[in-house]
């Protein structure tokens, strides 16, 4: 109502008073499009004449011109509250975009970079005895995936287990500091995390210990709270119906988690853990304390020092020998390698994801 | 009569029949929950006990010869400073971000986007350290050089002009895109879980679909965006090798962004100097890092108290 009473008053001053519309004006639904084509062309002109041109300023200039523009127009035809859904639709969109543009960069740099040295080499020898070019990073492929499986083999039963005691079982004081403590441990730095496994480990084996297994507490110390974060969400969000439909059946209530809410929310549950792993995959600071660096295979966690990908990375780039190239080149296969881990990490969790999901139709 | 009922309730309330699986099962939950204490404990006990002997040591046997204090308070500040400029730059950028996906995206795509979301957020924080010494520092010259310019006046920007890129600014930025996938990941979340009630009268009502937003979804994941940011903020403040790689820290306190005179980060500090460190020299490092601990886990109770208390005057749950 309060919409058209602008427009009723305006009219009366003019002729007898209007039937009153229920609709007001709009802009016609090519006309967004035609005032982003319009603020391309004009800034596009612009530029060229000042002789500035650049795809950056361009699509950034047209992108603001386009948005006034579009604010001006909507708030003179639609009114200030049409207006103003517009602007933050267009705003909105570009943040999204605006979001978009380092991560499509990082891939594009990581794959461009990487793919000089994505060859068999790279995957079957490791650096020792390796100066300048050649080598590979096969020892810290296996250094990764060894330590990770470890810190994951610790992680995912404490993690899981601490979940269902948070919300199938724990009422007062000991559920709420759990509670409490698991978003502290959140939030702790991956380099505290690695701190911690070599004070802890320094105990035993002296001031300079370097062991793969330290390098698997400190990722467990970083997983466990994602584990029981992302399995917590999912118990909760199961139905109490269930859980009451199968108490009512007389199951005990281990076996009402078991059976009922655990299979009701193992998708959940599966892609939260895999993301957990693909979180601490890529840890390099913990790593490159406690699990150090070695050019050699080393496939014994408790015994010494361990390669691992991101620490590779990491010495190669910031730490390079003469000539630089081949480092370098190394570096970046060694991210993209683990960018591809992820990836795969990911895929596999929304695999497991879709084949485990109950069935609800 | 209804005082004799409450009586024999209270008096003998019915035991619920416990099998040994139930037993087994309950305890090890329990085990679980409290591992996590101990190995939280342990956390803080271990750095403690070996932080000690940098604490107790003389000033003139620490690295630099300066005092504990004065070794740590500028890692402390610079820490502080990249933090904040990047959850400067990532939160309304997460939140405009998860309202792109949760309400502005065509439906079909919006699963996808959501998707492309997390796999960002588990790009490992290596890669973007590459990625913004090598990409995103030198493409920040033009800009730097520009503000440096015509913002010279500010503190921020007062120069001289970094000629590698490799300033607080970028480390900022790169930090921001660091902790924009979690912080848009958490805001989703609860953006998707505002009743759909609420979204629908308000529109019912006339609202467009920004007033819908402003009314209904933005009150009801405030606390959302809360967490997020402070999820963000933790990643950010402890973040480390995006800070070891990028910046060039001279251990500077300064809040020039784009000079080539930058502090340095608890967090990057330790990274660069712990490889070489022996003796005390660990120590005074185990030192930073428990203060980098506690500042974390002040930030952190700190986004709980404040989580906690709007949940509990929310009206949604």
């Amino acid at each position: 109502m309060s919409i058209d009473t602008e427009r009723q008053q305006s009219g009366a001053e003019v002729t007898a008073p209007p039937v009153p519309s229920l609709v007001r004006a709009e802009l016609p639904t090519w006309a967004p499009w035609a005032v982003l084509g319009g603020s391309f062309v004009v800034i596009g002109a612009l530029l060229a004449a000042t002789g500035g041109f650049s795809i950056g300023m361009l699509v950034v200039a047209s992108a603001v011109v386009y948005a006034v523009a579009t604010y001006v127009l909507s708030r003179v035809v639609e009114g200030g509250r049409k207006a103003a859904d517009r602007l933050v639709t267009i705003v909105v969109t570009l943040a999204f975009l605006i979001a978009l543009a380092p991560l499509v960069s990082v891939v594009v740099t990581v794959v461009g970079n990487g793919l000089a040295r994505f060859d068999v080499e790279f995957f079957n020898s490791s650096m020792r005895g390796v100066i300048g070019a050649g080598g590979g990073g096969y020892h810290a492929i296996v250094g990764t995936l060894i330590i990770t499986a470890l810190a994951a083999v610790m992680s995912i039963p404490v993690g899981l287990l601490t979940a269902v005691y948070l919300v199938e079982y724990g009422k007062g004081r000991l559920a709420r500091a759990i509670t409490f403590f698991v978003d502290v441990m959140t939030g702790i730095p991956s380099i505290v995390a690695g701190l911690f496994a070599f004070a802890l480990f320094a105990l035993f084996f002296g001031p300079g210990v370097r062991l793969g297994f330290a390098g698997s507490v400190a990722l467990s110390v970083l997983m466990i709270p994602v584990v029981v974060r992302a399995t917590e969400e999912m118990l909760k969000i199961v139905p109490n119906e269930l859980r009451e439909a199968a108490f009512a059946l007389g199951t005990p209530k281990w076996r009402t988690i078991m059976k009922v809410v655990i299979p009701t929310s193992i998708a959940g549950i599966a892609s939260g853990v895999t993301l957990a792993i693909a979180r601490v995959i890529g840890e390099t600071a913990p790593l490159l304390i406690v699990a150090g660096l070695t050019t050699g295979l080393n496939f014994n966690p408790f015994e010494g020092r361990m390669a691992t990908l991101p620490v590779f990375a990491y010495t190669s780039y910031a730490a390079p020998g003469v000539p630089r190239e081949p480092y370098l080149d190394r570096a970046w296969t060694a991210a993209l390698v683990l960018i591809i881990i992820v990836l795969v990490l990911n895929l596999v969790a929304r695999l497991i994801a879709r084949l485990f999901a109950p069935k609800t139709r | 009569m209804t005082t004799t009922t409450e009586k024999v309730i209270a008096k003998a309330p019915p035991k619920p029949v416990l099998q040994l699986g139930d037993r087994i099962f309950a305890g090890s939950a329990k085990g679980a929950g409290i591992l996590i204490l101990v190995v939280l404990a342990g956390v803080a006990a271990f750095l403690i006990a070996q932080a000690m002997p940098a604490i107790v040591a003389s000033p003139a046997d620490l690295p630099g010869g300066k005092t504990l204090v004065a070794y740590i308070a500028p890692l402390v500040f610079g820490t502080i400073l990249a933090a904040l400029i990047a959850l400067l730059i990532a939160t309304p950028l997460a939140v405009a971000v998860a309202l792109f996906i949760t309400h502005y995206a065509p439906r079909r795509l919006a699963q996808g986007l959501g998707y492309l979301i997390d796999l960002l957020a588990a790009v490992p924080s290596i890669v973007y350290g590459l990625w913004g010494v090598a990409v995103l520092a030198p493409a920040t010259l033009g800009l730097s050089t520009w503000l440096n310019t015509y913002l010279g006046w500010l503190p921020f920007f007062a120069g001289p002009v970094s000629v590698t890129g490799r300033t607080m600014l970028v480390v900022g930025v790169t930090l921001a895109v660091m902790i924009l996938p979690i912080i848009t990941a958490v805001a989703r979340e609860v953006f998707l879980q505002t009743p759909k009630l609420h979204e629908e009268a308000a529109l019912a009502l006339g609202a467009t679909r920004w007033e819908m937003i402003r009314m209904a979804v933005l009150p009801f994941g405030r606390s959302g965006i809360i967490s997020g940011a402070m999820l963000g903020l933790g990643r950010a403040l402890g973040e480390t090798m995006a800070v070891a790689i990028i910046l060039s820290a001279s251990g500077a306190v300064t809040f020039n962004l784009i000079s080539s005179d930058n502090p340095s980060t608890i967090a990057g500090n330790i990274a660069l100097q712990f490889p070489d460190s022996t003796g005390l020299a660990v120590n005074t490092l185990i030192a930073s890092g428990l203060v980098l601990f506690v500042i974390t886990l002040l930030v952190n109770a700190l986004a709980r108290y404040i989580i906690n208390r709007r949940r509990e005057f929310s009206g949604a749950n």
